[in-house]
């Protein structure tokens, strides 16, 4: 009897467990985990070369010029009301950091998610596996995986768009999965009927009928990413997030809200820009 | 000549269907090898030919195996055990590579809900098979856009399927299926999913087709009126076998057993038509208010020489014929009351035989009343003529 109540009072050393995996893929992948941090600070670094070359005035009117063509006049009207309040604020230098920071997240994510997902819809197995998974990654709150992402890089927008992969790859997934689940099996069976191959089947039947899910799973991947992008300035990531953290430190009510509205503005156009039509 | 042989032929749904191949093989019923085993027997051991350029009907109730039995011939669905030949060569020994060139070379199929591509224009589905082959853009516009001739659709190309209606929609999956210009036409109920009238125009339409293309049709249907008039040969399926085969002429005079004739004898049965399935709806009617000039002017603007007259919740008075209507005219009358005359009437569910004994030598429709003598419809003496004749077949 004591025994049990011993057993039961101690604790199970999870933590531990996590940490001592966490040191060991440090030491012992340093090489893949330098590779992919090379790679994904040279993709922001390029991003954030092509976002902040000329004047920032060029950059507002080739925005404007997409929205007028994707979604027309009332959006471009938008768009270009919205970031010149956000240049007025001086706050433009942090959302070029931002959307670099984005465009990089999203790309990796997307990279990674909607093969997952096309797996996902195909083999049982794995989606078994990665339920759980996608599970944990969405309702674990994400500060906790800034701390093994700062382990893994350090400080820096590595880490960030690390994190931010992490928090915005499930949607990806799940909707290109459930897109491909949702082709009618006579549309799947006259694919078969015809001579498909895999591939075939694939492209020409799977993904074309998919895609308003997978359109809809890359436009909150960008709004995910977003939300994470301003969260990840807690590790030194930049951007948008960062006046944020800033103001919070100073109790500065103004500099909080003008950064904040940044926020704001970006996530409108992304949504209006890649979203769909409502 | 045979187009396809197919020698004892199993499908058998679950895992270790091998197990239940046993079972039947010993002698078992598809429901004692559900009970044993929990498998499910979608096709049990079915032999028959396929002749080349006949239209081939299967026809069974839900559930008797008919859509499996047509999967299993182009390996759709994997049949179990058995031999399909097709040219002398064994479709169930083919890799997945030969397998996937014969589909494309050799058989079209049209689905019972038509199975289009929501995304792709009338033409690009019309090319699909084409362009799964990977024949190139402009050749396959070509073919694509005479099989849609061929179906008459001409003319609808840049539609998306979602703008036709169902009848043109099955025309387009036919187009699908000749495109690729087949040796064998799959047809999985193809019709079943379109109303009547629109179904009949497919019937007729794939009739006219199969006169002018050379093509060997295996058709699906629990529809024994459709099986009847497409099928050179009919197998009707019962439980997974194969219960009879033969002509319709065959079918429909020497049924094998109890199922077949049930089946038939639905057929007759539904033919003896009563009154409430002929009758119309009169053009028009004169009620209590109507004066004989409102009636003189009713008759004249639909063109018929007598008219019914009905007062509240159209209850019958009788009929008003047009030159007694003139006559109180021309007296000055203003009221219609005395110019109503008595008509004798049927129920809604007199049969057609009693109704040619009344209205033979009339000269007046037959009206239609219900119990409480109110007026459903009236029975016209061609309708009822037309409907003998077609009930002689």
């Amino acid at each position: 009897m004591n025994n049990l109540v011993d057993l039961l009072s101690t604790k199970i050393p999870l933590g531990d467990w996590v940490e001592a995996v966490v040191d060991f893929l440090i030491i012992n992948f340093s090489g893949p985990l330098n590779l992919f941090s090379e790679v994904v600070s040279s993709l922001i670094d390029g991003f954030e070369g092509v976002l902040s070359f000329g004047h920032p005035l060029l950059l507002i009117i080739i925005f404007v010029l997409l929205a007028w063509k994707l979604k027309g006049v009332k959006i471009a009207t938008f768009v270009a009301v919205g970031f010149l309040l956000v240049l007025n604020l001086r706050m433009w230098d942090y959302l070029v950091i931002t959307l670099a920071a984005i465009i990089t997240s999203v790309i990796i994510s997307l990279m990674l998610g909607i093969p997952i997902g096309i797996l996902k819809a195909h083999n049982s197995v794995i989606d078994l596996i990665t339920r759980p998974f996608l599970d944990f990654i969405q309702t674990i709150p994400p500060f906790v995986y800034l701390i093994p992402a700062l382990m893994f890089f350090g400080l820096g927008n590595v880490s960030g768009v690390l994190a931010t992969v992490i928090f915005a790859i499930a949607p990806p997934i799940r909707l290109t999965a459930l897109g491909i689940k949702q082709v009618s099996d006579e549309l799947k069976e006259a694919g078969r009927a015809y001579g498909c191959t895999t591939w075939q089947m694939l492209y020409k039947v799977e993904l074309p009928l998919a895609l308003p899910s997978i359109m809809l799973g890359i436009n909150q991947c960008i709004m995910l990413s977003l939300s994470m992008v301003v969260i990840a300035a807690m590790i030194g990531a930049g951007g948008l997030g960062e006046p944020v953290l800033r103001s919070l430190s100073t109790v500065d009510i103004g500099l909080g809200f003008e950064a904040g509205l940044g926020v704001v503005i970006l996530a409108m156009v992304l949504d209006r820009l890649f979203g769909r039509d409502e | 000549m045979k187009m396809m042989e197919i020698k004892n032929l199993f499908k058998i749904f679950g895992d270790n269907p091998e197990r239940g191949l046993k079972l039947l093989n010993e002698g078992y019923s598809k429901a004692e090898v559900l009970e044993e085993v929990n498998l499910t027997v979608g096709v049990n051991d079915v032999s028959f030919d396929i002749n080349s350029q006949e239209i081939f009907v299967i026809m069974g109730l839900s559930g008797s195996g008919k859509s499996t039995l047509l999967r299993c011939l182009n390996r759709l669905n994997e049949p179990t055990a058995g031999e399909i030949k097709l040219a002398g060569e064994n479709l169930l020994e083919l890799d997945q590579e030969e397998l996937r060139q014969l589909r494309r070379d050799k058989f079209g199929m049209v689905f019972q809900n038509f199975a289009l591509f929501p995304h792709k224009t009338v033409l690009e589905n019309a090319e699909f098979g084409l362009e799964v082959q990977q024949v190139d853009k402009s050749e396959r516009e070509v073919k694509a856009k005479e099989a849609l001739e061929k179906v008459g659709l001409a003319g609808w190309e840049e539609q998306y399927p979602e703008q036709l209606s169902g009848g043109m929609q099955q025309r387009v999956g036919l187009a699908r299926a000749l495109a690729v210009d087949p040796d064998i036409l799959l047809m999985d109920e193809p019709f079943s999913a379109l109303d009547p009238l629109i179904k009949k125009e497919m019937q007729d339409k794939l009739l006219d087709l199969y006169y002018q293309l050379d093509k060997t049709i295996i058709f699906i249907t629990h529809d024994l009126d459709e099986a009847l008039k497409l099928g050179d040969r009919i197998a009707i399926m019962n439980d997974g076998e194969i219960v009879q085969l033969g002509t319709s002429e065959e079918i429909l005079t020497n049924a094998k057993n109890d199922y077949v004739r049930e089946f038939v004898q639905d057929v007759n049965r539904s033919r003896i038509l009563t009154a409430e399935d002929i009758m119309t709806e009169p053009l028009e009617l004169v009620y209590e208010q109507d004066g004989p000039h409102t009636a003189l002017h009713k008759m004249r603007t639909n063109q018929i020489s007598s008219i019914f007259a009905v007062k509240d919740k159209r209850k019958l008075e009788g009929i008003v014929k047009i030159e007694d209507v003139v006559t109180a005219i021309n007296q000055g009358e203003e009221e219609l009351d005395g110019l109503i005359q008595e008509v004798s009437t049927v129920g809604p569910e007199d049969n057609i035989n009693e109704l040619f004994a009344q209205i033979a030598d009339l000269d007046i429709p037959l009206p239609v009343l219900d119990d409480q003598g109110r007026l459903l419809g009236i029975v016209i003496k061609s309708n009822v003529l037309a409907n003998l004749a077609g009930n002689k077949v």
